[in-house]
C-alpha cells in the first residue's frame, strides 16, 4: 500500500468511528484499534499510540461544551484522576512488557462488554441521593445539576469504592489506548451514585487527562508513529465534531444495535486472532 | 472566580490547544504526502522509529527543519500538553478560591502528569 492510500483509507474509517463512537457515546479509540489491527494488519502497538492520541483529542474538543452545559462536576474529576493517571501509568508500563496476544485477548473482552451495553442496557437514571455520605462531605463532592430548568442537588458515597475502580478504569486505558469511558461511567453512576448525565461528562473530561498520563510512555517507546498517527486523529476528530453535531436528530436506538454488532463482532475477532497468535 | 467560570475558561482554552494541535498535525499531513505519497508502507513489523518521533528535543529540532513527521508529532506533543494545561489551571483556580484541598488534589494529578511526561525528555 502507499503512503496516500493508507493514509486516506485510514482517515475515513477513523471518521466513521468517531462519527459513531460520538453518536453512541461509546467513544472511537474502542474500534480504531482492532480495525487498524485486523484490516490493515497494523502492528497493535502503532494502533494503541494513535487511539490514544484520538482519545485526547475527543476529550479535550467536546469539554468546552460539556462545561457550558453545567453538568461536569469538576471536584469529582479531579480527586478521582489521582486514581486514573496512576493506574494509566501501570497500564502503559505493562503494555510495554507483555506480549500483543494478551493485549489483544484482554482488548477483545472489553470489546464484548462494550457491545453488551450498546444492545442490551439503556442508558438510564438511578435515582439519586441528595446526600453525601460522610467522606464524600468531608471532601465537599455533592453538587448540583440542571433539570428542567431548575438545578437538583446531588450527593456523592463510596468514594473509596469508585477510586478503586478509577485505577481499574485507568490501567485499561494505558494498557489498550482507549479512553475506557464505561468504566469511569460505571465508577461513578453505579458505585458513587452520581446522577448519570453527570457521570459521563465527567467521564469525557476527565479521559484526556488519563490518557496524556500514559502519552509519555507511549512515546518514549515509540508506540506513536506520526504516519499513523496523523489520519487517526485528524479523522476522528471530524468524525466525532459532526458527531456531536446531529446527535439530537439521529436515531441512536438504531445506531446502537447497529454500532453494538460491529463491536461484538471485532471482539471475537481479536479474541480469536491472540488466541492463534495472529495479532 | 466560581467553579462555573473557572470551568468555562478550561474548556475554551482545551479547545484551542486541540484546533492548534489539529492545524499543526493537518500541515504536517500534507507536507509528508506532498514528499512520501508513493512511499510503500508497512507497519505490521513494529519498530520503534527513533529520537526524531520519540524526545521532545528530537521532536523539536526535526520540526524546526520542517521535517514533516517532526511537524506532526510536535503537534501531537501541543495535544498532550492540553489535559496538562488544564490540570495546570486548575491547580490555579483552585488556589485563588483559596479551596487549599482541591488545589492540592489538581497539584498532585500535575505532578503525576508531568513525572510521566519526563520519560520522554
Amino acid at each position: 500500500m502507499t503512503a496516500l492510500t493508507f493514509t486516506f483509507v485510514v482517515l475515513a474509517m477513523s471518521a466513521i468511528a468517531g462519527f459513531l463512537g460520538a453518536l453512541t457515546g461509546l467513544g472511537g479509540g474502542v474500534v480504531i484499534v482492532p480495525v487498524l489491527a485486523i484490516a490493515f494488519g497494523v502492528d497493535i502497538k502503532y494502533a494503541i499510540g494513535a487511539s490514544l492520541v484520538s482519545v485526547i483529542a475527543t476529550s479535550s474538543g467536546a469539554a468546552a461544551a460539556y462545561v457550558r452545559e453545567g453538568y461536569s462536576n469538576i471536584r469529582v474529576g479531579m480527586l478521582l484522576e489521582i486514581a486514573t493517571t496512576v493506574g494509566a501509568i501501570v497500564g502503559a508500563i505493562l503494555a510495554v512488557h507483555v506480549t500483543t496476544h494478551v493485549i489483544a485477548i484482554v482488548f477483545g473482552l472489553v470489546l464484548l462488554q462494550a457491545a453488551y451495553q450498546s444492545l442490551f442496557k439503556p442508558d438510564q437514571e438511578t435515582a439519586c441521593p441528595t446526600e453525601s455520605d460522610a467522606l464524600g462531605k468531608r471532601l465537599r463532592l455533592g453538587s448540583t445539576y440542571p433539570v428542567d430548568g431548575t438545578r437538583l442537588e446531588y450527593g456523592v458515597r463510596n468514594v473509596p469504592t469508585g477510586f478503586g475502580l478509577m485505577f481499574g478504569a485507568g490501567t485499561l486505558s494505558g494498557l489498550l489506548g482507549i479512553g475506557s469511558g464505561a468504566l469511569k461511567v460505571i465508577a461513578m453512576d453505579r458505585a458513587m451514585k452520581i446522577p448519570f448525565k453527570v457521570s459521563t461528562t465527567t467521564s469525557n473530561f476527565m479521559i484526556g487527562v488519563t490518557a496524556a498520563a500514559s502519552a509519555g510512555v507511549y512515546l518514549s517507546r515509540g508506540y506513536i508513529d506520526p504516519r499513523v498517527a496523523m489520519p487517526v486523529m485528524l479523522g476522528v476528530l471530524a468524525g466525532a465534531f459532526f458527531g456531536t453535531k446531529v446527535l439530537i436528530q439521529a436515531r441512536v436506538r438504531t445506531l446502537r444495535i447497529i454500532f453494538g454488532c460491529v463491536v461484538l463482532a471485532l471482539g471475537i475477532e481479536m479474541i480469536v486472532n491472540g488466541l492463534t497468535g495472529k495479532v | 472566580m466560581d467553579d462555573q467560570r473557572l470551568e468555562t475558561n478550561i474548556g475554551n482554552l482545551l479547545r484551542t490547544g486541540v484546533l492548534l494541535s489539529a492545524a499543526t498535525v493537518f500541515a504536517g499531513g500534507v507536507l509528508y504526502l506532498a514528499r512520501h505519497h508513493a512511499d510503500r508502507v508497512s507497519y505490521h513489523q513494529f519498530s520503534a522509529g527513533g529520537a526524531i518521533v520519540q524526545s521532545f528535543r528530537g521532536i523539536l529540532q526535526s520540526a524546526a527543519h520542517l521535517n514533516s513527521e517532526g511537524l506532526i508529532q510536535f503537534g501531537l506533543l501541543l495535544l498532550i500538553a492540553t489535559p496538562v494545561a488544564r490540570v495546570a489551571l486548575a491547580v490555579v483556580g483552585f488556589a485563588l478560591e483559596r479551596d487549599r484541598l482541591y488545589a492540592v488534589v489538581s497539584l498532585i494529578v500535575l505532578i503525576i502528569l508531568v513525572l510521566s511526561l519526563m520519560r520522554a525528555l
